[in-house]
């Protein structure tokens, strides 16, 4: 099929960007966007231009690196899958195909279309873990976890923090993220003793890298590779209030 | 140089309590001057930066993703094993001791063997308290399932995802350890080079990937836990980014590397469909639980609706050849006779490269439901590659290159023959000799960076003054001077060819010569053809853009330089090894009718053939310098507890 791309190019991070007009020739049906990206690539390199820049790894839908706006819509039109996932047969032969990056404040892009999301990490570091020191653990049977918390707990922990939600929020909210995280924890008993810290920590950072909040649009839960239910940010928002009234009592 | 393993004396089941009780420990207020760099951030390399930075050292963790939690371990689909024994069926630290080193085709050291297993148990507690969701039980506990090579369960797992929750787990323990300040985390930072200063591992230097600067860092140890080089092939299941520069770089600077010749060929992954393929998808070893592997008896039904074949006219050949273990034969069993009944004109889909996994009968005996909640997420995976719905039609399968057990030479302290410089994970030799069974990478990595690491560091580290070492050594301005120019070189070349385009000539003639079948033949053509490549790569490369900022193409450049020459190693290794052993077949070397072991019924004819005369050893090659062929050192391999046998499963 042949198609013609419509592509962000952007040299560096202070640079100015602008859409490119690319045309992909040949690509079979079976090949996946990115390999789609490669042909297209590969025949630029040829011709003595710049390849365009695009974060990728596994390519199996699990690693989170790919992060293509495709058409508008972060991870394109297929549901449930990230952009590695996604096959050109889901596009029709002379389709016009708009791609550009993960836009949002807090995930400046580092070129064409690959942006920093390091921001996730650093909320990560404020509280998205239980502190259990290596060596310390007690035997893993000696506390029995009811299967549907187990199971709700494992819904959120499939999130692979690709930051599609971000993508696809008007407020750019990281709030499915940082909820996935939330639930993950918050619902097993091994994560109960921090909860309140986790929260309040995880929702301030995101705050002060510059994410935005939750109003309810529900796209993230609409984009999510692993859709992951936004049910998570409801749990997280009670769990914030709680928090931070205990938080004034104390 | 003669090489120690350093294995502690006495009885098998005492030995790592007993290396233990005698090692060096470094008082708490110590600990703080040590500086530790690791360099990547999956299972091994992520567990070992939290776990040293617990116990007090200065840890600086480089990773060339964006985030130390993408690492490729992330991708591990089936689980982890334990010799828990919840499952109350003749489980015990032995047995998987022993399963793993026939797995391994006894081409591995016991030592480590017994202690992987020993400390087996630990992590999955360990797992448990970081809230790793684990598969339960309806009663709150956990629950487990059978891999390859194994008759009992001992394998705990997390939906289809196992790896990506163990790496959570140990990501969240990191970045515990970044907010508490013990880690510095260095992502998009890749490592080009090691520092050697007065023969110990002393630093390395790095590019940051986003703005081309190069720069040096000096640690008092240097860990590598860079993972496998199964992407020398180019299509294979590792991530793309994966890549031997690390391994390789270390090794040019005077690390043996070991066994690069077993590489391991996953029996379960979805079929190659054209030539614009980037990479293979792994379908996960645990569908052959309840999945049924087969091909039509008869060439000419190769091309029909395989839900118009008959039973009569199906060979489960696994269930056939191998009746006791069946499906769950060990992988490289289980790709071997893959590619035995395509080669015989009766694999399935296009091109005749493909074998049927079949589910209809666990779906009548457990219904459709039952499946989807074991195997929902590979289902869907498979469905939205190949456009077809394995719920109604058997998946079609085929091997892939997928893991490697070969890596650089450690001793049982997961140091290397060069002092300071340790390796751990998928990237050293040591415990799976020449054939890994499932679920066992991740329980190394873990193995290697929780609990093995943190005790055997600090033998080196008794030794040594902190901070003795710092990057205003010259052996660092000469090493970031060396990769400047390299970096430059490729930026000059300026010729007509991408890198991938090397990269995949390059795999193509590895898969051919020194894939799943090698001989000698073959093995030599590949070491006259692969100079060759190499020598039109440096001629003929094209590497747009500059050094000054992101630029893909540069880096993949560095990688596929370092892939021409390992392949070689490779090779050399594969010739070398003039016997069959797991991973590694050399066509010449299997057993034939004449032999007595197949008279007696112990194994069949086409199977592979050790040589324990003459190759019980783990070859370390030595780079000798460019354009010298490198030095094979050996290390004896000594079977104490276990007698190497014939490795049957029938």
């Amino acid at each position: 099929m042949n198609l013609t791309l419509k592509i962000w190019r952007q040299e560096g991070p202070d640079a100015k960007g602008q859409m490119q007009t690319v045309e992909a020739r040949d690509i079979p049906e079976e090949a996946s966007f990115l390999e789609m990206l490669d042909i297209v690539n590969e025949r630029i390199i040829e011709e003595g231009g710049d390849p365009v820049q695009f974060d990728h790894d596994c390519r199996e839908g699990i690693c989170g690196t790919c992060s293509l706006t495709i058409n508008g819509v972060p991870h394109g039109p297929d549901n449930g899958v990230t952009t590695c996932q996604l096959h050109m047969r889901k596009f029709r032969d002379g389709d016009t195909i708009w791609i550009e990056p993960f836009r949002a404040k807090a995930f400046p892009v580092v070129r064409d279309l690959v942006v920093d999301r390091s921001a996730f990490d650093r909320i990560i570091a404020a509280g998205g873990y239980i502190s259990v020191r290596t060596g310390s653990a007690p035997d893993a049977n000696g506390l029995p976890i009811e299967k549907d918390h187990a199971d709700q707990s494992f819904d959120a922990a499939t999130c692979i923090g690709c930051g599609a939600c971000v993508a696809a929020c008007p407020n750019a909210s990281p709030m499915l993220f940082v909820g996935a995280k939330a639930s993950h924890l918050n619902l097993l008993p091994q994560g109960k003793p921090e909860l309140d810290i986790r929260v309040l920590a995880m929702v301030r950072q995101m705050d002060a890298e510059g994410f935005g909040n939750c109003t309810n649009h529900y796209e993230c839960e609409g984009v999510c590779p692993k859709e992951i239910s936004a049910d998570v940010i409801a749990r997280l928002n009670r769990e914030y209030a709680c928090a931070s009234v205990k938080e004034g009592v104390a | 140089m003669a090489l120690d393993a350093k294995i502690p004396s006495g009885p098998l089941q005492d030995k790592w309590a007993k290396h233990k009780r005698d090692s060096k420990l470094i008082n708490p207020a110590n600990k703080r001057k040590f500086t530790i760099i690791i360099v990547g951030s999956g299972l091994a390399g992520g567990a070992a930066a939290a776990t040293l930075s617990e116990l007090g050292y200065k840890v600086k963790c480089f990773c060339y993703q964006d985030s130390p939690r993408r690492a490729h371990s992330i991708a591990a689909q089936g689980g982890i094993n334990a010799a828990k024994n919840y499952q109350n069926d003749g489980d015990s630290v032995y047995r998987l001791f022993y399963d793993t080193l026939k797995g391994g085709d006894f081409r591995s050291r016991e030592g480590n063997v017994y202690r992987l297993a020993e400390v087996s148990v630990n992590i999955i507690d360990q797992c448990v308290a970081q809230g790793v969701p684990f598969a339960r039980e309806y009663g709150g506990l956990l629950a487990n399932r059978s891999f390859g090579g194994a008759q009992v369960s001992r394998t705990f797992y997390a939906r289809g995802q196992t790896g990506q929750q163990l790496l959570l787990g140990c990501y969240q323990a990191l970045e515990k350890e970044v907010h508490n300040g013990g880690v510095q985390m260095y992502p998009r930072t890749e490592m080009l080079d090691m520092v050697v200063v007065d023969g110990h591992a002393k630093g390395i230097v790095v590019r940051d990937m986003q703005t081309g600067e190069i720069s040096s860092h000096a640690g008092d140890a240097v860990l590598l836990a860079t993972g496998g080089y199964g992407n020398v092939f180019f299509l294979s299941t590792n991530a793309k980014g994966c890549n031997v520069t690390a391994a390789y770089r270390a090794h040019k600077r005077g690390a043996y590397f070991s066994n690069p010749c077993y590489t391991q060929i996953h029996p379960t992954c979805i079929p190659v469909s054209g030539d614009y393929q980037s990479k293979l998808t792994l379908m996960s070893e645990s569908l052959r639980n309840d999945g049924r592997i087969w091909v039509p008896k008869k060439a000419e039904d190769a091309k029909k609706n395989p839900n118009d074949i008959p039973d009569s006219d199906r060979d489960y050949y696994l269930e056939r050849k191998y009746p006791s273990f069946g499906n769950l034969s060990p992988r490289d069993i289980a790709s071997r006779s893959a590619k035995e009944v395509c080669d015989e004109g009766r694999g399935v889909g296009p091109g005749g490269r493909g074998v049927y996994l079949d589910f209809r009968d666990a779906i009548n005996r457990l219904g459709e439901d039952a499946i989807r909640n074991r195997y929902g997420n590979l289902f869907q995976m498979y469905a939205k590659i190949t456009g077809e719905n394995p719920y109604k039609a058997p998946m079609r399968i085929y091997p892939a290159v997928h893991y490697t057990m070969g890596g650089l030479w450690v001793d049982y302290n997961l140091m290397s023959n060069l002092p300071g410089l340790h390796v751990l994970g998928e990237a050293n030799f040591s415990d799976h000799g020449a054939n890994r069974l499932g679920a066992s990478a991740l329980m190394q990595g873990l193995a290697d960076g929780y609990f093995v690491i943190p005790v055997t560091l600090a033998v080196y580290l008794a030794g040594q003054k902190p901070g003795a070492v710092t990057t205003d050594a010259p052996e660092f301005k000469a090493v970031e001077e060396e990769v400047r120019t390299r970096t430059k070189t490729f930026l000059d070349i300026k010729g007509k060819r991408s890198v991938d385009s090397f990269h995949r000539e390059l795999g193509l003639l590895l898969w051919d010569k020194c894939g799943m079948a090698r001989n000698k033949a073959g093995l030599e053509e590949a070491l006259k053809k692969i100079p060759e490549i190499r020598e039109e790569f440096w001629q003929n490369l094209r590497v747009p853009g500059n050094g000054t900022n992101l630029n893909q193409e540069l880096e993949k450049a560095g990688r596929v330089a370092d892939f021409m020459e390992f392949g070689e190693l490779m090779c050399r290794d594969a010739l070398d090894r003039e016997e069959s052993c797991g991973g590694h077949f050399r066509e010449e070397h299997q057993f034939t009718e004449a032999d007595p072991e197949v008279k007696s019924g112990t194994t069949q004819p086409g199977e592979a053939k050790r040589h324990d005369d003459k190759f019980a050893y783990a070859s370390a090659w030595e780079y000798a310098g460019k354009d010298k062929p490198p030095v094979l050192h050996k290390e004896e391999l000594v079977f104490d507890t276990v007698k190497p046998s014939v490795r049957s499963y029938q």
